[in-house]
């Protein structure tokens, strides 16, 4: 692995991909979260909120999307993680995670982060600025 | 019918980072990295401590913001920003508490749309802020107008 410190601008911080979204993935993260909105877990309940089945909720995708860095925890920390909610995420999408350094201002990196479905379609895009120690 | 909330605070409220809800969570993301839950990983790092990830402050009870009605049903959540001092220790007290920080309506495809701005704080027992957490919500003129009824 690469450290952060090596990253030149315009470089990416290695793509994962995850497993296809899974009802038990939401159910878990509405119970580790206390998020129990039943668009996200009862497919009734997402029907009559004019969806066409249940959706990941958005704080799943962005806290999916933080573990990018979860490795250079001893390098510095994440001091800013802002994003957009942009598209909605469907059961059996298909989510890859990206980060790309965008600029280098004294410790701090400022990253593009983004998560696209299998479509290529953007469902959560922001930054996060890391501050190194 | 939001804006007269504007400037509100919630109460404080004690939290703390429980180690069994930062592993439970970090299950859920799928970030099993050691740093979160394991206690020589912890130690040796750092931190001296186990730490939790920047989205966990989601757990939080932030009170209750007096008067403030939202739907249960239909809120869109449309941004989130998290900013931290340092991050968060697992074991450590963090109080909690949300404010009203804006409300305006843009017109949209579907209606007018109204935004909601909550910013959360999270403060050390000194009262020194660890982290603040601002989430955009959207509201549809559709649900706004279910809750007049």
């Amino acid at each position: 692995m690469k450290k952060l410190i090596e990253l030149q601008v315009g470089d990416s911080l290695g793509e994962v991909q995850l497993n296809p979204v899974s009802r038990l993935d939401l159910i878990k993260y509405a119970g580790a979260s206390g998020d129990y909105n039943p668009i996200h877990t009862i497919d009734e309940e997402a029907k009559k909120a004019g969806l066409p089945g249940i959706i990941a909720h958005g704080m799943w995708t962005m806290g999916n999307l933080s573990k990018l860095f979860t490795s250079y925890y001893e390098e510095g920390f994440i001091q800013d993680y802002s994003v957009r909610f942009k598209g909605m995420v469907f059961l059996n999408d298909v989510i890859t995670l990206k980060a790309t350094l965008k600029e280098r201002i004294g410790n701090k990196l400022r990253f593009n982060v983004l998560a696209v479905n299998q479509s290529g379609n953007e469902v959560v895009k922001g930054e996060v600025v890391f501050s190194q120690y | 019918m939001f804006t007269e909330h504007i400037g509100k605070c919630s109460n404080k409220v004690k939290n703390i980072v429980e180690r069994s809800a930062v592993k439970k969570f970090v299950e859920a993301i799928g970030d099993p990295n050691p740093i979160y839950w394991d206690e020589e990983t912890g130690k040796k790092s750092r931190y001296k401590n186990n730490i939790a990830p920047p989205t966990f402050p989601r757990v939080f009870d932030y009170g209750v913001i007096n008067e403030l009605k939202l739907p249960s049903k239909g809120l869109i959540h449309g941004e989130q920003i998290f900013h931290y001092e340092r991050p968060l220790l697992v074991g450590e007290e963090i109080i909690c508490y949300s404010k009203v920080e804006d409300y305006y309506e843009k017109k949209g495809s579907i209606g007018k749309l109204g935004f909601l701005v909550i910013k959360s704080y999270g403060e050390d027992p000194s009262g020194q802020i660890i982290f603040t957490s601002t989430q955009t919500i959207i509201i549809t003129e559709a649900v706004r107008k279910a809750m007049i009824v």
